[in-house]
């Protein structure tokens, strides 16, 4: 078969270690975009101009960045101009964040602004108070439309995070190469069967993440 | 009525998202504790001087993770290759742990410039460009030109080379050396290597240019190719790079390589790690540098 090698030593258990290593990046930058990213939302929805501009700014300036540039002025550039030393790990959960919180407060606010102000007065005249409509009918219906799109961005993270080898970040892609280089004469095939096996891992995480949004969706639009 | 109470709503979706974001904030900081644990220590200049190092108990050094046999890490996840041999070398000597760091080419100056690393030790070839960013040691290897080509028709000197082709990479030193110095031989030009081995495998050209650490490792793996030519061109250096100003490591650093000369020292280090890539038929000569002497 030629893929024997990736039984041999501690092969299995690197890739997973480097596994580890991408899901703690991925999931931390998550768990952190959500509350700045909702934040966010909330804010764009607010009909003042000076907070539309910059938050508009902050998304674009993102959006226009590549990631790599990203993690680059965060690792290299802050150590060098500010003297703040972060690990790779750190800096890579920051950029992560900024980028995570920047397009969940763009989904969060096309969510909010996605529901249309009848819903509002219906609900007062139907005699609910200001707290039961915002928990009992805008809520549930922002989360329905919020949620698919959100599961997408978290896929998109984490196939993302394979940049942060760039940064010295030993993760699960770089593992990948480091077992490629190490069998490069013994088994030539090698990197076929090494990426088969890092497409595997990846499809294990985002395979479900990809099920979830669409079972989400298929709910919204019963 | 409505834009009011929407406000409202607003506002007070508002509130429990401040909240929420405290929480994150609280988690951040634990994180951030982590990083402030792996902080460096850094004087005025930002870096890490000799005895700071030795004080601090762990020395950095950025090495590559795949590129064997410099650097690369093994079956069991431990990094080995030439330049690694070294490294730790200067690990036992020094007396400290170390912490590895896996570099690309394109990110061996920042991990110095922004003090991220002590040490470089990944291959990193001597330029006059790099020595405005980076300090440099003394050598421990050299690198030239090398050429291979098929043993029925073997390149051995660049008058061979009168009406063939020579197949180059794009960007490399070859390309510039074969313009510059023999702008009649014929050369056929690739974007990346595996066409130009390609190229060559199946008779495009007649020969392949590049450095000889590359070309001799692919002609052991290549039955009925020889590296006719092993050492052609500009001799460039490869030594490890420390911080530009940190004398009292840079200073250590250069002992070491002139102080192990007399163990012979890298001449047992190539014969751990590249010969068994090269072959026998290499002289260690034309790579290997010992105490720093070319």
């Amino acid at each position: 078969m030629g893929a024997e090698f990736l039984l041999q030593g501690a092969t299995i258990k690197r890739l997973l270690v480097g596994l580890g290593v991408t899901l703690r990046i991925s999931l931390v930058s998550v768990a952190l975009s959500i509350p700045f990213g909702v934040l966010m939302g909330v804010l764009f929805t607010r009909k003042n101009r000076m907070l539309q501009v910059v938050l508009r700014a902050y998304l674009n300036f993102i959006r226009v960045m590549p990631q790599l540039v990203l993690l680059y002025v965060v690792f290299f550039g802050s150590a060098t101009t500010l003297g703040l030393n972060f690990s790779g790990e750190v800096a890579s959960i920051i950029v992560f964040t900024l980028w995570g919180a920047a397009e969940l407060g763009d989904l969060v606010r096309a969510a909010l602004e996605s529901i249309p102000r009848s819903q509002y007065d219906s609900s007062y005249v139907l005699g609910l108070t200001q707290r039961q409509t915002f928990l009992r009918v805008i809520l549930p219906q922002a989360l329905s439309r919020l949620l698919p799109p959100s599961v997408n961005l978290v896929t998109r993270i984490v196939k993302t995070t394979s940049l942060c080898m760039l940064i010295g970040v030993v993760e699960v892609v770089r593992v990948g190469q480091q077992i490629i280089d190490y069998y490069r004469f013994d088994y030539p095939q090698g990197a076929l069967w090494t990426y088969a096996t890092l497409a595997l891992l990846y499809f294990c995480i985002c395979w479900p993440l990809s099920m979830l949004s669409k079972w989400l969706e298929g709910r919204n639009t019963r | 009525m409505s834009t009011i109470s929407r406000r409202t709503f607003v506002k007070l979706f508002g509130s429990s998202v401040m909240t929420m974001a405290s929480l994150g904030m609280a988690g951040c900081g634990g994180s951030s504790e982590d990083a402030a644990a792996t902080d460096i220590a850094s004087d005025a200049e930002g870096f890490r001087t000799l005895d700071q190092i030795k004080e601090s108990g762990t020395v950095i050094i950025g090495v590559f993770s795949d590129k064997a046999p410099f650097g690369y890490v093994d079956d069991a996840g431990e990094y080995q290759g030439y330049d690694v041999e070294f490294a730790n070398r200067l690990v036992t000597d020094l007396g400290t742990q170390v912490e590895w760091v896996a570099t690309d080419p394109a990110n061996r100056v920042p991990f110095l410039e922004s003090n991220k690393v002590d040490i470089i030790l990944a291959n990193f070839t001597v330029t006059d460009e790099r020595a405005e960013k980076v300090d440099f040691s003394l050598p421990y290897m050299k690198v030239q030109l090398g050429v291979v080509s098929p043993d029925s028709a073997l390149v051995k000197s660049v008058d061979d080379l009168a009406g063939k082709t020579l197949i180059v990479v794009k960007g490399t030193t070859a390309e510039t050396f074969f313009e510059q110095e023999y702008p009649d031989v014929e050369l056929q030009k690739y974007d990346q290597y595996a066409d130009a081995y390609n190229a060559l495998l199946d008779g495009r050209g007649d020969a392949f240019s590049t450095d000889n650490t590359e070309v001799l490792a692919w002609a052991k793996e290549n039955p009925g190719f020889t590296v006719g030519i092993d050492a052609l061109g500009n001799e460039d250096t490869i030594a490890a790079a420390v911080a530009k100003g940190n004398d009292t490591l840079l200073g250590f650093i250069d002992d070491e390589i002139k102080a192990l000369a007399d163990e012979n020292f890298f001449h047992n280090a190539y014969d751990k790690t590249l010969a068994p890539v090269y072959g026998t038929d290499v002289d260690p000569d034309t790579l290997v540098v010992e105490g720093g002497a070319i």
